[in-house]
């Protein structure tokens, strides 16, 4: 029998491990600028945007709709986004509102909805967009990689299946447990909640005018973001309820009946008749903060560096931070001819988005703890501090920008 | 043939920690990478204006086809980067160190040059020519400007271009020189930092007249210390890059 030649290594600048919402939209952002670059993900994309993957639907800033026009992503998805008005954020009882309304600040709205499975299909559609037009791009899914040498000069990883691959830089986009974080010996830093987003799709008969409504209720926000009409449910919104995790497993598994009455409890009458669109979805929520976002030719980008809790709908936004920022110092970097993985890229890429992301983890995580209780000091603070920031039109305004992403050194992507 | 393949795994290892702290971009070369973007950005604009190959900018390799020379190369800090966009490169310098260091870093990240311990005129009297000839940062160490020059000069071909970078001899510069200015004193070999030895654009062009080649547009680069980042200026008083062309 003649013997059988491995395959030579498939050589390129940049492998990005893990293709969600973060990790596919670098690739789009790389490929498209001319540098060779790997997607690699363990599950099959048509698995990633089946209807049982993921039910969530995400809050995406300006600033992220930025980079989604940027990389080309946008106009696939376009037709399918709900433009948030007007935010209501109300505080249980006390039924203090705060009023976010995008006229405030201009005339764009706060953000889009758009459910994941949509923003997965429109990244994919792109990925196959760029491919079709010979752009740099090996999209290799479903893969998995063995292992990954990290030396002076360059990666090498050996997936399962014995391809092996040769890269100047190693992008980790594996999500909150990043496998390759943890090869790379790279620890987290760890808060549990100790509660758990529930999360579901809901038809109701009453239209939401594109108001995000967000009630903090003592077990933790309970947030009704509005979707775009769909032709045969009707009006819908996308809920997620922060629950203590204690109780969470019984509730997903409440009858319908009696899931349904709970809904009705705390959503209240203002959409009409409501009902639950689909099946429920679980999400243990912890604040996670990886102790370095660098080793030598790796970076980590979106939830494998950081996980914050929703409340603020920012997660995401941040992950796409990441990749404007990192999409900006590789190509500026590739067209001068220098190392995608060098030092250099690679500090500059941690200066810029390490402060930022550890502004807003603290952020969300302040928010959350100041509402998910019921003490009624804190309460009463609260109550006046939301009044007086609803009271003070530049305070406010400011609050809103940064929801939108619109503040501190905006990379190239997130300009527009 | 490699320039490392006749060093023996002491002298590689030897070798090999000093690549690392040449191309570590906080370490002792640090100025001379924070200032490398500016001047390879120019280098790169510039030739592909005059080779026409501006529409290939965005694409994997804008300069394929292309030979170009190197002289004074160091670490390869220019030589990498212009393999990467597609020049052949050969790569010279007159210390053997540096070149082995260069020629193992360039193997360790997978670029293509050839480098060689060795003077321009050794290659010029071999008849070498290349459509590009680029002397960075090396005039000022050079003991007989104008044989230089010839030398470098002869290899360019008809339609060919040469860059050169340099210091400026002015008051300015002395004074940087003379009390250390980290920037300018850190990326030159110590005791290679001899004021009277920078030159000024005029003897550069007069030396590029005499060896057959037009000068065209001269540029300076200017360090602003306190934002720590360098910029494309019309100050020669200090850096300056100057671009010619061989009819
Ligand atoms: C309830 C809830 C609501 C949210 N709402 C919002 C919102 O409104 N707005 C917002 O901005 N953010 C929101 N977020 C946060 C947001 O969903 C995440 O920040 C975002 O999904 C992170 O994307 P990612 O690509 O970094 O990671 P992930 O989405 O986790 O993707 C990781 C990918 O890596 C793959 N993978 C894993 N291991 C490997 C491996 N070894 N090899 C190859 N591939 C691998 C996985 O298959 C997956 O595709 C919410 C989060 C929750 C829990």
């Amino acid at each position: 029998m003649p013997q059988t030649h491995p395959a030579p290594p498939l050589d390129v600048d940049v492998l990005i491990v893990g293709g969600g919402l973060v990790g596919g939209t670098l690739a789009a952002a790389l490929a498209q600028d001319g540098v060779s670059t790997a997607l690699i993900d363990t599950e099959d994309p048509a698995t990633l945007t089946a209807p049982a993957h993921d039910g969530r639907a995400s809050a995406i800033a300006l600033a992220g709709q930025k980079v989604f026009a940027g990389t080309g992503i946008w106009p696939h998805m376009a037709g399918h986004t709900q433009p948030i008005e007007d935010i209501r954020v109300s505080d249980g009882p006390s039924l203090l509102f705060l009023h976010y309304d995008h006229r405030q600040i201009g005339t764009e709205p706060l953000g889009h909805m758009a459910e994941n499975r949509i923003i997965r299909e429109a990244i994919h559609a792109r990925l196959k967009e760029l491919e079709a037009a010979g752009k740099p791009l090996a999209w290799l899914a479903p893969a998995r990689v063995a292992e990954i040498r990290r030396e002076a000069g360059g990666a090498r990883a050996r997936l399962d299946d014995g391809r092996t691959l040769t890269a100047r830089l190693v992008v980790a986009a594996d999500g909150r447990g990043s496998p390759t974080r943890t090869a790379a010996g790279i620890g987290v830093r760890k808060y549990d909640y100790h509660q758990t987003g529930i999360v579901l799709t809901i038809g109701h008969e009453k239209p939401h005018q594109g108001c995000a409504f967000e009630h903090f209720l003592p077990a933790g926000p309970f947030a009704v973001l509005p979707l775009p009409d769909d032709p045969t449910e009707g009006h819908r919104s996308s809920l997620v309820w922060t629950e203590r995790s204690r109780l969470a497993p019984a509730i997903l598994k409440l009858p319908d009946d009696a899931f349904q009455a709970e809904l009705e409890s705390r959503i209240g009458d203002f959409l009409g008749a409501v009902r639950p669109l689909g099946p429920r979805f679980g999400y243990p929520l912890s604040l996670q903060h990886a102790a370095a976002y660098h080793a030598r030719r790796l970076v980590l980008v979106g939830d494998a560096a950081h996980g914050m809790h929703p409340i603020a709908g920012q997660g995401m936004n941040m992950g796409l931070r990441d990749i404007a920022a990192l999409a900006q110092v590789v190509v500026d970097s590739h067209r001068l001819g220098l190392d995608v993985g060098g030092a250099q890229v690679i500090t500059d890429y941690v200066r810029w988005r390490r402060f930022d992301n550890m502004l807003m983890l603290a952020v969300t995580d302040g928010l959350n703890r100041l509402f998910s209780n019921d003490m009624a000091l804190l309460r009463t603070a609260r109550d006046l501090g939301m009044a007086a920031v609803d009271k003070w039109p530049d305070l406010k305004r400011l609050f809103m920008r940064h929801a939108m992403g619109q503040t501190g050194t905006l990379p190239r992507l997130m300009r527009g | 043939m490699s320039a490392i393949s006749t060093a023996s795994p002491e002298e590689t290892a030897k070798f090999a920690a000093m690549a690392d702290s040449w191309w570590d971009p906080e370490g002792k070369f640090k100025p001379l990478h924070k200032f490398n973007p500016l001047r390879i950005g120019y280098v790169r604009d510039r030739l592909a204006e005059h080779f026409g190959r501006t529409d290939r900018l965005e694409g994997e390799t804008p300069f394929e086809g292309l030979r170009l020379l190197d002289v004074g190369c160091g670490g390869g800090l220019i030589a990498e980067p212009m393999a990467r966009l597609g020049f052949d490169v050969t790569a010279i310098d007159a210390g053997e160190k540096n070149v082995k260091i260069a020629a193992l870093h360039a193997e360790q990240s997978g670029v293509k040059v050839d480098y060689r311990h060795c003077l321009p005129e050794d290659l010029a009297e071999e008849g070498k020519t290349y459509d590009v000839v680029l002397i960075l940062e090396v005039v000022e160490h050079v003991a007989d400007l104008a044989h230089f020059l010839q030398s470098v000069g002869r290899m360019v071909r008809p339609g060919g271009a040469l860059i050169a970078a340099t210091l400026n001899r002015t008051a300015k510069s002395l004074v940087m020189a003379k009390f250390g200015a980290e920037y300018v004193v850190r990326w030159l070999p110590r005791g290679t930092h001899d004021w009277r030895k920078f030159v000024k654009p005029s003897e550069l062009t007069d030396h590029m007249r005499h060896a057959g080649l037009t000068p065209g547009e001269v540029k300076g680069m200017t360090y602003h210390p306190f934002a720590d980042s360098w910029e494309m200026t019309g100050d020669l008083s200090m850096n300056y890059i100057m671009f010619a062309t061989k009819p």
